[in-house]
């Protein structure tokens, strides 16, 4: 039997020792008296060889040599061979959550390091150990802000945030009696409408809720917008992608009171759908209301140094019902992945990343800007990601493009009715020129 | 004259002014105390409502108002050094003073023969 | 051991990327451009390689050390599902290709892996319908209770029905994740065994109850007899049942909480279902559910037609929505399908089997040693409790660390709440006889040593690179991150 050691005569003696005759007595006494369902539709188990054929038949039905322009929050970066050969370590992988200190100091200092590392890179001063993913972390981040501000119950949300995430919010609040307010942007553009949003806050707002950049690629200075938020005493919450800071000013330095966002981009593979990493970052005085883990530096009675679960008299293990969050099991290898990407990248690496995204994303507008009967939307300003207005359902061009290998880009009207000829596209560091050309060859023959 | 509730808060009277904090047992209860988070000066409550919270390593407590009234001061000393709590909880280990307290409120709680005795039935 | 950051030099990048094929520019307004670049670590390849294979080998895992966690499930990961986990094919999969139609059609091998995993969990645990979306037990058992506050929202029952009935041994995410739904918990007493008092459990059964959770086997690793009779309870006061499915590796292939009468069930894939717990996730908390709760499953649902063509259904009117941006986590539940395959029909019932077999010969071995509440059969876990070393002033805490410097890592500690001092052992069925011979005279050599020696144990561990640290300072004057020497 595959995985157990157990042989005929390890079970004998065992049942011996426990005073049964065989399994049959044992169910019996341990109170399971109909021990065996028919399990009819349950297939026989397979060799490992066989295994491997029943997957490679599945893996022949994807295609995954396409060239990737999709982007909405996950994004196609190159991953270093270094990071997975780290992480896949069996002493990382299937290690424990690290409760009992001593034992696990490896995965403790690595997320110590996780941690400082997401600080520097949102110019945020406490960071914790993980949530989920983006979505459910810009959950977490609306009940911290209204944990912060007690009696405070609603929250505006611009409708630039992404429609998958606001999706998340709604269902996950549902038990909460906490107002979710959308806020429209202009339909014609892709930024962010900041004064719609002030106008929506009033005396029961605890947070605005923005993306930075946002879903549809814009990039707004939140500077003096957050100042006015603050004025009102209502906190700034942005969902943001952390690549991006390889570039753009940090939301540490434009303000924001709690930073959300998905990490997939920082050396974790797409996957179709995960594992992914949340990442939440906050203000050293919101540091006690933050969910999750968070790992901190601690000593023993000789003055060593070590790493340390705390503060963890936040979680559910120990406040139960009163618990900051339900949260136990969050994503630590996407998080440790993370760590060795940043670190093998290192901090001219990091940048350069972001440097060929928008040189690249430019490249691409500028080619477009110059193919007939299409246009680029939006005041211009952008990272790596644009809206791309096409003559008629942009639904068609993507399934166009997949026909010639490309994942041109996701159709913006399932999300934004009036955006049903847009197409979102977004550039990293991995195309290059010819498939960036090869791109609009495609689009120029379909217009 | 100490006054206690039944979740372990104490209140006396000192100077006009209602003191409050949380009792020995609710101290030694929660162990090495870690974090205070204090109430803010100004803001009213009523007897029973959340006031703040208490946190130690393996445990968190909610500390509710013994009798209502107005945050007059709070024991910032606690922020810096929370072992005072635990060395300390009736006396120099206090949370907060309450103006305009409730003397109603007062009339309700446990004296200290009282909340000896309850102590017994835990 | 030093941080990555106090390592390096200015300058030094371990990786490259290809040169820049197109002008150099950016379309990013100037008031936004990062003046300071983020002080990442700036070292070598072979530094960060060195770094990090070194700070693994200072952690136990599966891999090198018998980790007898109760409730975590710590069994043997296998190397195959890793190795088909890597696959390009699967990896280079973009989600987005699930948002449209046409997309569906470039990932088939994606949904074609899920639509079977689901067919198989529902079979193997006796419900019709399954969603992959929840990422974590907890978030499972969220997503499980979400389905029946829908339930009672779409009867028009929530406004006078939302207390949920909790066991107080539960697990702290239970209540946890009550709340985070929206119910009222109400704890309902359990006995020695672990069982729901029937006697509480009637007091408290009104026209408020909306629904009720509860682990099986239970926290205490036994299992209780009158499940069914329970579930008929629950329904009949107009409620509906969830089974916190945290324990399957004692019941996968043997019971079906389905044919109980249970609603709707999660399962932890990083415990039962053998994929790495990665030192805290990620894993995946599917939920399997009855027809009752079916229609208020998160969307999409993954549906296959009669040429065998997978697609992505999101036409769910009563659906609660979505609790994750796609399906799951597909590489996750790559490795857990992967698993069953292997197992088969057979296989399962052989993990059940030696999980309670297992766990039972450790039960009598540790008996002459340590006190039990109940010393009946148990599941695939065994309840200790140190109260007899309490006596001598060793606690469950001392007893743990003194295991982890003779190379085992400890049980868990202090759970289940209603036994005092508690050392939960669950070993697994991936484990030897001769490794549970060799843990259990080590628990026994301890008990010895508690006697003779007590000090021995509350200054262990010794043998590990730190010993036991400060946690109150850590948590009073909490250090984060990284902050360099002024």
């Amino acid at each position: 039997m595959p995985y157990i050691a157990n042989t005929v005569e390890d079970q004998q003696q065992m049942l011996k020792t426990i005073g049964c005759q065989n399994l049959e007595e044992m169910w019996q006494k341990a109170g399971v008296t109909n021990p065996a369902p028919e399990l009819k539709n349950f297939p026989e188990g397979l060799s490992e060889p066989d295994l491997v054929k029943h997957f490679q038949h599945y893996a022949e039905k994807n295609d995954s040599a396409l060239t990737c322009f999709l982007g909405g929050g996950f994004y196609d970066h190159f991953i270093p061979a270094a990071v997975p050969a780290l992480v896949n370590r069996g002493d990382f992988a299937t290690a424990y959550t690290p409760y009992q200190a001593e034992a696990s100091q490896g995965t403790l200092q690595s997320i110590f390091e996780y941690q400082s590392a997401i600080c520097e890179l949102t110019g945020m001063p406490v960071a914790n150990a993980s949530l989920y993913d983006g979505g459910t972390a810009a959950f977490e981040a609306i009940l911290m802000a209204v944990r912060i501000k007690r009696k405070k119950m609603r929250v505006v949300i611009s409708d630039t945030v992404s429609p998958l995430y606001r999706q998340i919010m709604a269902t996950s609040t549902i038990g909460h009696d906490i107002d979710l307010a959308v806020v429209k942007t202009e339909a014609s553009e892709s930024q962010d409408n900041l004064q719609a949003l002030l106008d929506c806050v009033d005396d029961n707002t605890a947070a605005v809720v923005v993306q930075y950049p946002n879903f549809l690629g814009g990039i707004a200075d939140y500077r003096l917008f957050i100042e006015k938020l603050h004025a009102k005493k209502v906190l700034a919450i942005s969902v943001s992608y952390p690549i991006a800071f390889g570039m753009l000013e940090t939301p540490g330095k434009m303000g924001f009171d709690i930073v959300v966002g998905e990490g997939q981009c920082l050396g974790i593979s797409l996957n179709g759908g995960g594992p992914y990493l949340g990442y939440m970052a906050v203000k050293e005085e919101y540091m006690r209301k933050m969910p999750g883990r968070v790992v901190g530096k601690a000593f023993d009675k000789d003055g060593k140094e070590g790493y340390v679960l705390t503060l963890q008299t936040r979680e559910q293990h120990i406040r139960r019902q009163h618990a900051m969050s339900n949260i136990c099991s969050n994503e630590n290898l996407c998080a440790l992945t993370a760590l060795v990407y940043m670190c093998l990248l290192g901090k001219e690496g990091i940048v350069e990343v972001a440097q060929q995204c928008a040189a690249k994303a430019v490249y691409l507008y500028n080619r477009l800007n110059k193919v007939p009967g299409c246009k680029v939307v939006g005041d211009g300003a952008f990272f790596n990601e644009f809206v791309l207005e096409l003559p008629s359902d942009a639904e068609t061009f993507a399934k166009a493009f997949l026909d010639q290998g490309i994942a041109g880009g996701l159709p913006l009207g399932q999300f934004y009715p009036e955006r049903k000829n847009q197409l979102l596209v977004a550039v990293t560091e991995k195309r290059t020129k010819a498939e960036i050309d090869h791109f609009c060859q495609v689009l120029e023959k379909l217009l | 004259m100490t006054y206690y509730t039944k979740k372990h808060e104490w209140v006396k009277i000192i100077n006009q002014k209602a003191v409050v904090g949380v009792s020995e047992y609710a101290a030694s209860e929660l162990g090495d105390v870690t974090f205070v988070e204090l109430p803010s000066v100004s803001d009213s409550v009523e007897g029973g409502e959340y006031l703040c919270t208490i946190e130690s390593v393996k445990a968190a407590a909610e500390v509710y108002a013994p009798i209502g009234g107005t945050i007059a001061a709070v024991n910032k000393k606690l922020e810096d050094d929370p072992q005072i709590l635990n060395d300390s909880a009736e006396e120099a280990g206090w949370i907060c003073k309450l103006d305009d307290y409730s003397e109603a409120d007062l009339m309700e709680l446990m004296d200290g023969k009282e909340y000896k005795e309850y102590l017994k039935t835990l | 051991m030093s941080l990555i950051f106090t390592q390096g030099r200015p300058g030094r990048r371990a990786w490259r990327l290809p040169a820049l094929d197109v002008p150099k520019k950016n379309a990013v307004p100037k008031s936004c451009l990062r003046e300071a670049p983020a002080d990442l670590p700036e070292v070598s390849e072979l530094e960060v390689v060195r770094h990090f294979t070194n700070l693994s080998r200072k952690n136990f895992s599966v891999d090198t050390q018998f980790y007898p966690l109760g409730s975590c499930t710590m069994k043997y990961n296998p190397r195959v599902n890793e190795m088909l986990a890597g696959m390009p094919e699967f990896t280079n999969i973009h989600p987005g290709l699930s948002l449209t139609k046409e997309g569906e059609k470039h990932m088939q091998g994606t949904l074609g892996i899920l639509y079977e995993h689901e067919q198989r969990i529902n079979e193997l645990f006796g419900f019709s319908a399954a969603t992959f979306q929840p990422m974590a037990g907890a978030h499972g058992e969220f997503t499980g209770i979400s389905l029946i506050a829908a339930w009672h929202r779409d009867h028009g029952t929530w406004d006078q029905r939302k207390v949920m009935l909790i066991p107080d041994s539960a697990h702290g995410t239970n209540p946890a994740s009550a709340i985070q739904a929206g119910f009222i918990v109400r704890e309902i007493k359990t006995g020695s065994k672990g069982e729901v008092s029937l006697e509480d459990l009637k007091a408290n059964l009104d026209e408020h109850t909306a629904g009720m959770m509860l682990t099986c086997p239970n926290t205490a690793g036994f299992y209780n007899d009158g499940l069914s009779e329970m579930c008929a309870l629950i329904h009949e006061a107009g409620a509906l049942i969830y089974c916190d499915g945290a324990n399957s590796n004692a019941i996968i292939g043997r019971v079906r909480p389905g044919d109980i009468g249970f609603d709707a069930m999660h399962l932890n894939v990083h415990k039962t279902l053998a994929t790495p717990h990665g030192g805290g996730g990620p894993g995946d908390g599917p939920v399997m559910c009855n027809d009752t709760l079916k229609p208020y499953l998160p969307v999409p649902r993954v549906r296959k037609d009669a040429e065998g063509v997978f697609s992505l259904d999101w036409n769910q009117p009563k659906s609660i929505g979505k609790v994750m941006p796609f399906m799951g986590n597909f590489g996750v539940l790559l490795r857990s399908c992967a698993y069953l395959c292997r197992l088969g029909r057979e296989g399962v019932r052989r993990v059940a089997d030696n999980a309670v077999l297992n766990a039972n010969y450790l039960r009598v071995l540790l008996t002459p040693g340590y006190d039990q509440t109940v010393s009946d059969m148990c599941m695939h876990e065994c309840v200790f409790s140190a109260s007899r070393q309490v006596k001598l002033g060793v606690h469950a805490l001392d007893i743990s660390k003194a295991l982890i410097d003779r190379g085992f890592h400890p049980p868990t500690m202090y759970f289940p709440l209603i036994v005092p001092e508690a050392l939960m052992i669950e070993p697994t069925e991936t484990e030897s006889k001769e490794m549970l011979d060799s843990f259990a005279k080590a628990m026994l050599d301890i008990a010895k040593v508690a006697e003779t020696d007590p000090q021995q144990l509350h200054d262990a561990p010794i043998t590990m690179p730190i010993g036991r640290l400060d946690e109150t300072e850590a948590a009073r004057h909490p250090q984060l991150r990284y902050v360099p020497e002024a």
